[in-house]
């Protein structure tokens, strides 16, 4: 966080600055339909919304895997929007990403997947034979080390478990030394203390770092739990964007459509229309 | 239109046919027992003819027998010809398939240049191994470098659609995830598909190694070099013992090619 920047406007500028921002994908499907959202200090932000809101195309358009319609993204005040392939993957480099199906490359060690977090700063031929700084090297055992796989390194990332392979995940957006990390749907893929304890991880990591950090999310009471902040997205737009506290059942109306909001699922009864199956477990 | 119609009896079902409707599946069949009929009427079959060609058959197996391994050296000198030719030409063919596969796997490449390299493979494959060969020939001479171009083309050609097969069949993920960190398109070659496509890529390669050891034996009989030369000529002198010899030396040969291929396919995993 810079001082300077906020005695000139005598408030801070934003670290992340959506402005308007569309997407119209080619089938005419209209994806996102003008987002504002600015993000401006380290904070955990939830993304909820239905499947189809535009959740995983927002993040996306960020570091640009999906190309924006129209719209402004500044990245500390810069224009990802507007950058070329070269000024992209230097913005990219500065963006850590975190996915729900952990996305690592299954024949390859831990430690090549986490190193390959470092690709942006190592030239070609010194990458294929795996010639990282020793800093790099370091810092690659200590992320390790951080998220829980001491002494992993070597195995590899298809021996591993969801929850295991997801930490490895994070270790690699990590070794960007990122300034905002994107995590599309992280927990979706693993059961729900797994899910758990990588949350308490990115949110440790969110202000032992000082890194803001985006999070598309599923599940709403992980997100209440966990998150600084929820945004909450419908039919592209943005429906909810406050405080977790503030998220009560007419704001669920409002992102995800009418619901008994109020039922507890735990005691509900067992629905009439399928039969119990206690038996087959 | 409703989706059930009344006068369906529920307990019946049939599958769908492949062909939609059953009226044109029996137009199918039918107009392939027609076009078989009319070809067989067409080429008009000679019974005596073929007849004719089993005695002759029995003679020349005799003459077969035993084969004469009398000229080994220039029997040695074929096969060792035919193996280099095999190997070389695999070789040069994998390095040439690398971009072609690259450029082929339209998850990677830009349309135009996908089209490009599509469009390359397919008239690459229109022309059998023979048919280059003879055109090699005709460019380069009689002799193994006619060969060797010959399968190296060939090879380049089918290890490039096998690996962009393999590339457009791989896992999105990865490449999506090395890609966020701002890699370059080398690395995210290097470091999310290579690693994703090796093992089948190495096999492949390994059975077009094999492969190409079968073709070295043919496309000398266009005048290409290797051993198929060697026995084109024995034929044409009717020097059937020797060509039985050289077949005999061919089958053992394809034989061991078959077992090291097998062998080394099943050590990749």
């Amino acid at each position: 966080m810079s001082a300077t920047s906020q005695i000139a406007e005598g408030k801070p500028r934003p670290i992340l600055q959506i402005e308007s921002l569309e997407k119209v994908y080619a089938t005419g499907k209209r994806a996102l339909g003008g987002i504002d959202l600015a993000i401006d200090h380290p904070q955990l932000v939830a993304v909820i919304g239905s499947s189809g809101a535009g959740k995983s195309t927002l993040i996306r358009c960020i570091n640009r895997l999906v190309e924006p319609t129209a719209g402004r993204i500044l990245l500390n005040g810069e224009d990802v929007v507007a950058l070329d392939r070269k000024g992209l993957r230097a913005a990219r480099r500065r963006i850590g990403m975190i996915f729900q199906e952990y996305n690592l490359v299954e024949r390859l060690t831990v430690m090549q997947n986490v190193l390959s977090g470092r690709l942006g700063y190592v030239g070609f031929f010194a990458s294929l034979r795996y010639r990282f700084p020793p800093e790099d090297i370091r810092g690659a055992f200590a992320l390790l080390d951080r998220v829980g796989l001491d002494g992993y390194h070597n195995r590899r990332a298809d021996a591993l478990s969801g929850g295991q392979r997801q930490r490895v995940g994070i270790a690699r957006a990590l070794m960007q030394r990122p300034d905002l990390l994107l995590l599309d749907e992280p927990t979706a893929s693993l059961d729900p203390k797994t899910a758990r304890q990588i949350m308490r991880l990115v949110k440790e990591l969110v202000s032992e770092r000082q890194t803001p950090a985006i999070i598309n999310i599923h599940d709403v009471a992980l997100a209440k739990a966990f998150a600084d902040r929820i945004v909450g997205l419908k039919d592209g737009v943005v429906a909810f964007d406050d405080d977790p506290a503030k998220l009560d059942d007419a704001a669920l109306a409002d992102i995800y459509g009418d619901e008994d909001w109020t039922a507890d699922t735990e005691d509900a009864p067992p629905s009439e229309t399928l039969p119990a199956r206690e038996t087959a477990s | 239109m409703s989706v059930v119609s009344p006068s369906i009896d529920p307990a019946t079902w049939r599958p769908p046919t492949l062909f939609g409707t059953r009226a044109r599946r029996t137009a199918f069949w039918l107009a392939v027992a027609a076009y078989i009929v009319w070809s067989l009427s067409d080429l008009n079959i000679d019974g005596a003819r073929v007849l004719a060609g089993f005695p002759r058959a029995l003679n020349m197996f005799e003459r077969m027998i035993p084969p004469s391994f009398e000229r080994w050296e220039i029997l040695v000198n074929g096969m060792v010809e035919s193996i280099q030719m095999a190997i070389a030409s695999s070789l040069l063919g994998a390095v040439l398939a690398l971009p072609i596969g690259i450029a082929a796997a339209v998850n990677l490449a830009p349309r135009p240049i996908y089209l490009l390299a599509r469009g390359f493979i397919v008239v690459g494959r229109t022309f059998h191994e023979i048919i280059i060969a003879i055109f090699f020939v005709k460019l380069f001479g009689f002799g193994p470098v006619a060969g060797l171009l010959t399968l190296a083309f060939a090879s380049a050609i089918f290890l490039g659609k096998m690996l962009a097969e393999d590339i457009e069949n791989m896992k999105p993920g990865p490449v999506e995830a090395v890609r966020a960190t701002g890699a370059t398109f080398p690395q995210v070659v290097a470091y999310a598909v290579a690693p994703q496509v090796m093992v089948k890529t190495l096999g492949v390669f390994i059975y077009r190694l094999d492969a190409n050891l079968r073709h070295s034996t043919v496309v000398g009989i266009v005048g290409a070099g290797g051993i198929g030369q060697t026995l084109s000529a024995s034929f044409s002198r009717y020097d059937y013992d020797f060509a039985s010899a050289i077949l005999l030396s061919i089958a053992a040969l394809v034989a061991l090619g078959e077992w090291f291929s097998d062998w080394a396919r099943r050590r990749l995993r």
